[in-house]
């Protein structure tokens, strides 16, 4: 057979040469479902050229060989089964384009979400299930149309929501990037909870002075504007071109504002985990939580500490209130707090040096440089007293008023030890901030444990699925402040590539009018609230057109024509029908008669 | 016949297939037999493609729609509606019973009511099944 001037197009489906690549995802997928099965089954698709399994389908290595098998085997469509489209629909489309193979010829099926994760516990049903999806794709691919993206320019503008540490120094680096931007602070002071610390770790800097800092050098530029006591309320339009609504909240009324932005960063922080009233002796005189703590040692002058006027003698910390608890409690580790106590007692330690210090804790988390603070405390007196998970502490008050805390401590042959103590910290962590107006607005993805969900934790550690949404700090899982800024800046630079080409490609997805079957009845020029349909004059008749650019793409027109005149591009009539055909791998089963 | 009945969800890109995804993610366990084919709009899908999928092998078919949050079109709970009413009316005609046709609307978290709706979706088919049989 010749391999030369192979067209591509819907025209000859028949005559395609199609590339498959079913990905292992180093056992995301394999561990569920067969892949060689899925790959041998493919292979026998009329039209399929090349059928592999590849351990990594987005490795670099996998990358090229797909290049390769497009030049030696000229290909004409690509196929590839693996995670979410929303995470690598873009890189192999690249691969294709790489190749000089038109880009939406490329099909990407999702047989990690939608089969192997979903059916874990069925093997062979998510195997037939993923070579139907696969086939479903080949067909769609068989049948697709060479297209071109459609390109519209971008607004050089990003709205960051959220004045704390991490919006803040977003806000700057955008500016520094020559990306305007609005900021917005539901507040009426900026700065977060950063702005209300004192000594932080790991330098003793204080919070109030670097918000100080961040905020002075915001005041002294003009391509941030700031807006406190103000929040998002509304969204219209799509990436690169969002018309946010802002609802600014001044005295006696509220004043709405519309601006024009071509990305948003989401930045909201956390709130602190609130102890039930009794949990570990919350509510008793003398028991504070970590914030309640913090504040108290940041405002306490050199000297003696006093509680209610009573000097502090003596103070036991619990680690791991609100975290890791059982489900459905908060399973995960809040991270910064053992870290953040640590400090605390540093900080006291150096108010007081005579303060009795016990810290009775799960596992002590002062990761990386940390470790030395932990160190540091132990030499400057602190005592660490470690309990079983199932054996935690108890609070009590004593009869001469001071508190008892109660401990098994298994670093002491586990015997009971019950100090008496002037303060009763609870080490709280952190936990997800009630935004639910906002996740509605924005369309926010939250994980099962309530915090917003980024596309990828590793590759792509502050994107949403909603192009032109980034997500950054506290919001996104509990972390610490430099963490916090490095996740600023991260949407930065993914704010900057999206917006720095000063145009998007759009999908050229749109829908299509067929001349000849259109008989210019008129029913759907109503249908589009964009107004993307018009009449014009074709061969001495009156039909119905398309703009392309002004088309968002979704459809809706589709099944309003009487005479199957209208198609959507990637989704036409013919390619939907085969793809439902193909999604039934085995044999069709008997209908019930009806 | 299969232990499972085969289901077809029409979900959207942008809403519902997220929230399908996320179900994966996290594990929510329903019926292998149920397969995704995701468009932009729950609004552009052809009355046709519904019927066609329950004429070759698929058991119920379920359209998890943009609802109230679609970003395309403001009424475009009305207009999937309609395309489900345009649906069942040729189900009527042809003598296939309504409950193989299923529509609700699917936000982009919505994992658990998701594996949910498959779980009911697919007792409610196998129900069908026993009724048919018995008829």
């Amino acid at each position: 057979m010749s391999t030369e001037a192979v067209q591509p197009g819907a025209d000859q489906p028949e005559q395609r040469r199609i590339g498959v690549y079913i990905c292992h995802c180093g056992g995301n997928i394999s561990d569920y479902v067969d892949v060689n099965a899925v790959r041998e089954a493919l292979a026998e698709e009329p039209g399929v050229v090349v059928s592999e399994s590849p351990v990594f389908a987005c490795s670099d290595g996998t990358q090229h060989d797909m290049i390769d098998a497009i030049h030696d085997q000229h290909l004409d469509g690509l196929v590839v089964a693996s995670c979410s489209p929303k995470l690598h629909q873009v890189t192999f489309r690249n691969v294709a384009k790489r190749a000089d193979l038109n880009q939406y010829a490329y099909t990407q099926v999702n047989v990690r979400e939608q089969a192997s994760w979903a059916h874990p516990h069925d093997r062979a049903g998510a195997t037939e299930k993923a070579i139907g999806l696969v086939r479903a794709g080949v067909a769609k691919t068989r049948l697709s149309d060479p297209l071109e993206p459609l390109v519209v320019k971008t607004e050089p503008r990003t709205l960051v929501v959220g004045g704390g540490i991490a919006g803040l120094r977003a806000a700057i680096g955008l500016a520094d990037l020559g990306i305007a931007v609005v900021l917005v602070e539901r507040e009426a002071e900026l700065g977060g909870w950063t702005g209300r610390f004192g000594p932080t770790f790991p330098d003793n800097r204080l919070g109030s002075d670097e918000v100080d800092e961040l905020v002075e050098q915001i005041r002294g530029r003009r391509d941030i504007t700031v807006y406190t006591r103000a929040e998002l309320t509304g969204k219209a339009g799509s990436f690169g071109n969002y018309d946010v609504q802002l609802t600014l909240h001044r005295e006696g009324s509220d004043k709405l504002l519309e601006v024009r932005v071509g990305s948003i960063i989401v930045a909201t922080g956390f709130d602190s985990y609130a102890p039930d009233e009794g949990e570990y002796g919350y509510g008793m005189d003398g028991v504070l939580t970590l914030p309640e703590f913090k504040a108290m040692v940041d405002a306490a002058p050199s000297g003696p500490l006093t509680v209610n006027g009573r000097p502090v003698r003596s103070i036991g910390y619990i680690y791991c209130v609100g975290s890791r608890q059982e489900a459905p409690g908060n399973e995960y580790c809040s991270k910064f707090c053992c870290t953040a106590t640590v400090h605390a007692s540093l900080q006291v330690a150096a108010l007081d040096p005579s303060i009795r210090q016990f810290h009775v804790y799960r596992d002590i988390r002062a990761y990386g440089r940390n470790e030395l603070l932990f160190n540091e405390s132990r030499d400057k007196g602190s005592t660490y007293l470690k309990f079983a998970d199932d054996n935690p502490p108890a609070v009590s008050k004593l009869a001469n008023g001071t508190l008892g805390l109660t401990v098994t401590d298994l670093l002491t042959e586990s015997r009971e030890v019950m100090l008496p103590v002037d303060l009763v910290v609870l080490v709280t962590g952190m936990v997800p901030r009630q935004n639910t107006s906002l996740v509605e607005l924005l369309k926010l993805p939250l994980g099962s444990d309530g915090f917003f969900n980024e596309i990828h934790p590793k590759l792509r550690p502050v994107e949403t699925v909603v192009d032109g949404v980034m997500i950054a700090g506290c919001c996104q899982s509990p972390r610490t402040v430099g963490e916090s800024v490095a996740a600023g800046l991260a949407a930065v630079a993914q704010s900057a590539a999206l917006l720095k080409k000063g145009f998007a490609e759009l999908e050229p997805l749109v829908a299509r009018v067929d001349p000849d079957k259109c008989t210019g009845s008129g029913a759907c020029l109503t249908t589009c609230p964009y107004e993307a349909i018009t009449s014009i004059q074709w061969e001495g008749r009156t039909i119905a057109s398309v703009d392309p650019a002004t088309c968002k793409g979704c459809g809706g027109c589709v099944p309003l024509c009487e005479q199957d005149a209208i198609d959507l591009l990637g989704y036409t009539d013919a390619q939907m029908r085969a793809a439902i055909e193909e999604l039934v791998a085995a044999q069709p089963q008997k209908e019930p008669v009806a | 016949m299969a232990a499972t009945p085969r289901v077809l969800v029409f979900s959207t890109i942008n809403i519902s297939d997220p929230g399908i995804d996320l179900a994966g993610s996290r594990h929510l366990e329903y019926p292998a037999t149920v397969q995704t084919m995701a468009v932009p709009c729950s609004s552009g899908l052809k009355p046709s493609w519904l019927i066609h999928a329950l004429d070759n092998g698929f058991e119920g078919v379920f359209v998890a729609s943009d609802g109230e949050e679609c970003a395309y079109l403001p009424d475009c709970a009305e207009r999937t509606a309609e395309i489900i009413s345009k649906a069942q009316a040729i189900m009527a005609e042809r003598g296939i019973p309504a409950q193989r046709l299923k529509m609700a609307a699917l936000c982009s978290v919505c994992a658990e009511p998701f594996a949910n709706y498959m779980r009911e979706f697919s007792t409610t088919l196998q129900a069908l099944r026993a009724e048919t049989s018995a008829a």
